[in-house]
């Protein structure tokens, strides 16, 4: 039974991480006011920018840096017109999602079947020796080490520094935060910086780790679930890596099933992260309503005269 | 703020603002994609004036337009009044995907009926169906405060993956030679074309549409609650009005809405069902509604730039060998640069008087 289930859960870990990263990506967003729905275009865009820098340097992990921060130009781009410009958040999110996947096919085109040099996985020393645990968590690529990382640092961040109470309190009340000396357009410009260099890392993985050969549609809906498992994790980046996993599991759990030659037909398949993320977020709702949001989150801050 | 400038919010909205600003946007649009094409190597003017011609060049060209801003109309004027409630439907993809499918049922299984049976019971099937698509959203939403942008979105994948799943397999046609296609719809399951023109009937059937619809708002007292409502639910039910009603009431209209589009985009254009029915009107219909203010009234308009727009693109397709992707840029970026324009509806920039405050 373990011959089967171990590599299944290992598999579990490697297609969470691109979403674990995104969804600490969007956290971070919101965690400011400023709802993002432009991750998928954001995760695409940043796809592709680390797959060129890797096969023009020869270094994935310029690549890697590259698609951070591809990610992070792309949500300036939505902080200039909802931070700056007062637009509407949630329809912003959406033209940064059609811009950023139209422009992804259309550079990317001329790429489609190139290799570019990636991660590859190896054993970490020490730990990938722990019988069983070693096994689903320690033979990977470095980019699923440094997504282990990640959560712990936005924890620390978030709740031990002056600067992540300051973001905290500028997505819960703005005008409080600008009375009690903070800046709020710039911390949350910050917050949108930050949220994006994280979603681009994201998108990194997909294209130097998840596969080495570039495809058009590397993002396939993951942006989304990002967005989505932000709710279900209730703003903590602890329930954030539950979540990712969880989805990681679905989507290694469902390519095992088509590879095993199944009578169920591939689009049925397809449809389960889909359908599971409507019945997380079902099941969430069951356990608060919302109020774990930041309480404004999506709401512009209008400025005074 | 900006350097030496700050935001003053205008005593009046800008009067002439939205057209300057949706002009302004266009421009911006097509400056930035100029560059992407000259930083392909290909020929900017080249390329806007092939845009130009296969939008407007010939009556073809126009008719082509025209034929295309249906399906984005429909699915737009749902969208709009969705939006207007700040429900944010974004699913009209999987609506529209939904109506093609239910349809396309009818289709199938009543093949021997004249048209006056066969395509009313499509239309009917087709409203079921993306009716039911927008319901379970705004259902969702108003029973467990299911967030419905998610919601929606996660159904477009869903209804693209079970249409897949239907012309892959039960539905294929078997002298297909293996391409995922139903076969074609016999002769009363397709909507007729207008003599002596690339229209059918069914741009009729979308302008009648449009005017009840807009009679409906205009006229009845629920078109003003719906209006009303847009303020948000605390304001709706403090005035009296039954806003759960009006959500799932706005959401399967919307829903039915767009599953016509599905419907006559099947049956009029393609004579069958197939995956390359699916070229993302639903989510053009989002950029319509937006750039329209979500004014019925001008959404016709806005629908017909936008279908200009990719009927141009595919001409640059055909002729530059451009992905059909550019299209999608244009619209981000007409979206985006309309959305940090509207700042200018209601605020204009005023040199700064006095630089010590506001560092």
């Amino acid at each position: 039974m373990t011959e089967l289930i171990v590599p299944l859960l290992a598999a579990t870990v490697q297609s969470g991480t691109p979403v674990l990263f995104a969804t600490l990506g969007e956290m971070f967003t919101e965690k400011g006011g400023i709802l993002n729905l432009g991750v998928e275009g954001m995760m695409s865009v940043a796809a592709f920018a680390a797959f060129v820098t890797a096969y023009m340097t020869g270094s994935p992990w310029l690549g890697f840096i590259a698609g951070g921060i591809a990610g992070m130009l792309m949500a300036t781009l939505h902080g200039i017109v909802c931070i700056s410009c007062l637009g509407n958040q949630v329809v912003s999110g959406l033209a940064l999602t059609i811009l950023g996947v139209g422009l992804t096919k259309f550079l990317g085109t001329p790429y489609i079947g190139m290799a570019a040099p990636g991660f590859d996985k190896f054993a970490f020393p020490l730990l990938s020796d722990i019988p069983v645990l070693g096994n689903i968590f320690f033979r990977h690529d470095a980019l699923v080490y440094v997504s282990f990382i990640i959560p712990v640092l936005f924890w620390f961040f978030f709740r031990r520094t002056s600067l992540g109470m300051a973001i905290t309190a500028t997505g819960e009340y703005p005008q409080a935060a600008a009375a009690a000396g903070l800046k709020p357009v710039r911390l949350r410009y910050l917050a949108v910086g930050v949220g994006g260099f994280l979603v681009g890392l994201g998108g990194a993985y997909l294209s130097l780790a998840y596969t080495h050969l570039w495809t058009n549609g590397l993002s396939g809906g993951r942006g989304w679930i990002a967005v989505a498992l932000v709710i279900f994790a209730f703003w903590r980046p602890g329930r954030a890596v539950i979540g990712a996993y969880l989805f990681g599991g679905v989507m290694a759990f469902q390519l095992r099933l088509q590879a095993s030659g199944t009578n169920l037909p591939s689009s049925l398949l397809l449809m389960l992260p889909y359908a599971l993320t409507i019945i997380v977020l079902v099941f969430s709702a069951f356990r608060g309503r919302g109020t774990e949001a930041p309480a404004a989150l999506g709401t512009n801050i209008e400025p005074e005269g | 703020m900006t350097l030496g400038f700050k935001l003053k919010k205008r005593d009046e909205p800008w009067q002439w603002g939205a057209p300057i600003i949706l002009a302004g946007a266009l421009l911006f649009s097509f400056i930035v994609s100029s560059l992407l094409l000259e930083g392909q190597g290909k020929s900017a003017l080249d390329g806007l004036y092939i845009l130009w011609t296969g939008a407007f060049g010939s009556a073809f060209a126009f008719q082509g337009t025209f034929l295309k801003a249906v399906p984005i109309f429909m699915c737009s004027l749902g969208v709009a009044v969705a939006f207007r409630m700040q429900i944010w439907n974004i699913g009209a993809e999987g609506q529209f995907a939904l109506g093609a499918i239910g349809a396309t049922w009818m289709a199938l299984t009543f093949p021997n009926m004249p048209w006056y049976g066969q395509l009313p019971l499509m239309f009917i099937m087709a409203f079921i169906f993306g009716g039911i698509w927008a319901f379970i959203p705004a259902f969702l939403r108003l029973k467990l405060h299911v967030n419905e942008i998610i919601s929606t979105l996660m159904l477009n994948y869903i209804a693209i993956l079970l249409l897949e799943y239907l012309v892959f397999g039960v539905w294929r046609d078997p002298s297909s030679f293996g391409f995922p296609m139903t076969v074609e719809f016999s002769e009363g399951g397709i909507i007729a074309g207008i003599a002596g023109t690339r229209y059918h009937w069914g741009i009729i059937f979308c302008a009648i549409v449009g005017v009840l619809l807009w009679a409906f708002m205009r006229f009845t007292r629920m078109g003003f609650e719906l209006k009303a409502s847009g303020e948000g639910p605390r304001v709706a039910r403090y005035a009296g009005m039954p806003y759960g009603f009006l959500v799932i009431f706005v959401m399967c209209v919307s829903g039915g809405l767009a599953g016509w589009a599905g419907a006559i985009e099947t049956s009029a254009i393609l004579g069958r069902l197939q995956p390359s029915l699916m070229v993302g009107y639903g989510y053009t219909a989002i950029v319509v509604a937006w750039l329209a203010r979500l004014e019925p009234r001008n959404i016709a308009f806005a629908a017909f730039l936008l279908a200009a727009l990719r009927v141009g693109v595919e001409n640059m397709q055909l002729k530059m060998q451009i992905p059909a992707a550019f299209g999608e840029i244009m619209e981000g970026i007409i979206l985006l640069s309309v959305l940090a324009g509207q700042l200018f509806l209601t605020y204009r920039l005023e040199r700064k008087q006095d630089s010590a405050r506001e560092a």
